[in-house]
């Protein structure tokens, strides 16, 4: 689903990726852990085709970046520690407008099954700048899904939640998951990446410094696994 | 080498089909118009400025009726130059605070949709703005504005300052100092279309011949058409990070 070889990224004289490789599989969830500074979020952005390579290629959904971007976004939803939505518009017309730009049918419909799943059908015509940082994250995580993409890639999704909303959203990103889609997240807590994902990479100084499955890899020691990576 | 795995149509297909450039760029109006029907920051704001300038001017010149009517076209111009760059900033600004721009940007849409939906509401904005601050010109300087030819004027003048400022305020809220940079940038790029609608505006008000004011019109409207081409052509890149 996601192939990506020998990927560069300069920012000027600065090499963040040092030539990453990275593949994901259709229905793998896999959780990209590493540093801060480490390339996490400039990975992604790339991937969802908010940046450009310097070097090296990329194809998601089997279809080509920087190339072919539009095909890719179509196939793709993102999630951010920002929530990406208009404050002065109620939870629906969000979703009416991000439908509208992805050019959903039957949005109604879709609409309506999306606020069932992040849970606040009862708030969807409230204005979302009255909704707290969990029910936006909720809600961006709904405006994410609504086309119904092939890959998800989550930034970070719990900067900024207490616990209760911790918990909130990791229902959410179970039932998301549990669709079949591809997800990619990046996280710097151990402990909740260990409980959703079924592969773990660490991005350590530009590149994929380790890569593990949930069965190669036993509960107790993603901690050591992922510190022997970064010393390593 | 990569190799071509199979091409995914599922989600396009089934749950969506491929947005065009006139419906993303509605859908992007309709947003920006609904938020601000909410909101009214950004007209609040355009439109206190608005008035507080021609009411500086109006007691700063203290004119008799005369030099009030040949000052005017400058005086107008001014105003809606200003109020219209406060707006231009506020709205790309509101994009960018809140992250929101990306949310647009991962659209598979031409982004083009992107300038063209923005161009529409904040030329709505200026417009709801001029219609409100002319009768109040009328008013304090005893001038009749109500001209269908600089009501036309007024028009074409708006669209071109918010064709380049459009374009313009999405390269400058991508810097730090997009406050200080958006009326760097704009003012000299706009000056062609700011004087010649101090000139037709002025003519119309004049009462000159329209063969003296077609000249400026012209040039009006050729601005229009070049902004608006160059902007289509270079959105994606001034956009892009």
């Amino acid at each position: 689903m996601i192939e990506v070889r020998k990927l560069i990224k300069r920012f000027g004289m600065k090499t963040v990726l040092r030539g990453v490789d990275f593949d994901v599989q259709p229905g793998e969830f896999v959780a990209l852990l590493g540093p801060n500074g480490a390339g996490k979020t400039t990975f992604l952005r790339i991937l969802a085709s908010l940046s450009h390579p310097s070097l090296g290629e990329i194809r998601v959904a089997g279809y080509r970046l920087p190339n072919e971007a539009a095909a890719v976004r179509a196939r793709l939803g993102v999630v951010s520690h920002l929530p990406l939505l208009y404050g002065d518009l109620t939870a629906e017309e969000n979703l009416l407008f991000f439908g509208r730009m992805y050019g959903v049918t039957k949005l109604e419909n879709r609409i309506s099954e999306v606020l069932e799943m992040v849970g606040l059908s009862a708030r969807r015509h409230d204005l979302v700048r009255t909704f707290s940082r969990g029910m936006q994250q909720r809600l961006a995580i709904g405006r994410a899904v609504l086309h119904d993409p092939d890959v998800i890639l989550f930034d970070e999704p719990y900067t900024g939640l207490d616990q209760d909303a911790s918990s909130m959203l990791d229902d959410v990103l179970k039932s998301v998951a549990a669709q079949g889609r591809t997800v990619v997240m990046t996280s710097h807590d151990l402990v909740r990446a260990e409980d959703l994902a079924t592969r773990f990479d660490i991005l350590s100084r530009g590149i994929i410094a380790a890569s593990a499955t949930r069965k190669e890899l036993s509960k107790s020691n993603l901690l050591s696994f992922y510190k022997e990576a970064l010393a390593g | 080498m990569v190799t071509k795995s199979a091409r995914l149509s599922k989600s396009v297909t089934e749950r969506s089909t491929s947005p065009n450039l006139f419906k993303a760029t509605l859908a992007i109006a309709w947003k920006d118009l609904t938020a601000e029907y909410r909101s009214r920051e950004l007209f609040s704001a355009m439109l206190v400025f608005s008035l507080l300038v021609i009411l500086i001017f109006n007691f700063a010149l203290e004119l008799d009726i005369k030099t009030r009517q040949s000052v005017t076209s400058g005086v107008i111009w001014v105003t809606f130059a200003f109020a219209g760059t406060l707006g231009l900033n506020r709205s790309m600004a509101v994009e960018k605070d809140r992250g929101c721009l990306d949310g647009l940007l991962l659209a598979p849409v031409d982004r083009a949709a992107i300038y063209f939906g923005k161009v529409i509401s904040n030329l709505a904005f200026m417009l709801i703005v001029e219609i409100v601050v002319l009768p109040v010109y009328s008013f304090l300087y005893s001038i009749n504005l109500f001209n269908p030819g600089l009501l036309a004027v007024i028009l074409l003048g708006s669209i071109g300052y918010i064709a380049v400022g459009t374009l313009l305020a999405s390269m400058a809220v991508q810097t730090r100092t997009r406050d200080v940079l958006l009326p760097i940038l704009l003012f000299p790029v706009a000056i062609p279309v700011l004087i010649a609608a101090v000139k037709a505006s002025g003519g119309f008000l004049n009462g000159d011949e329209f063969s003296m004011i077609l000249p400026w019109i012209n040039l009006l409207i050729v601005y229009d058409i070049i902004f608006v081409a160059i902007a289509f052509m270079v959105f994606d890149y001034v956009v892009e990070e």
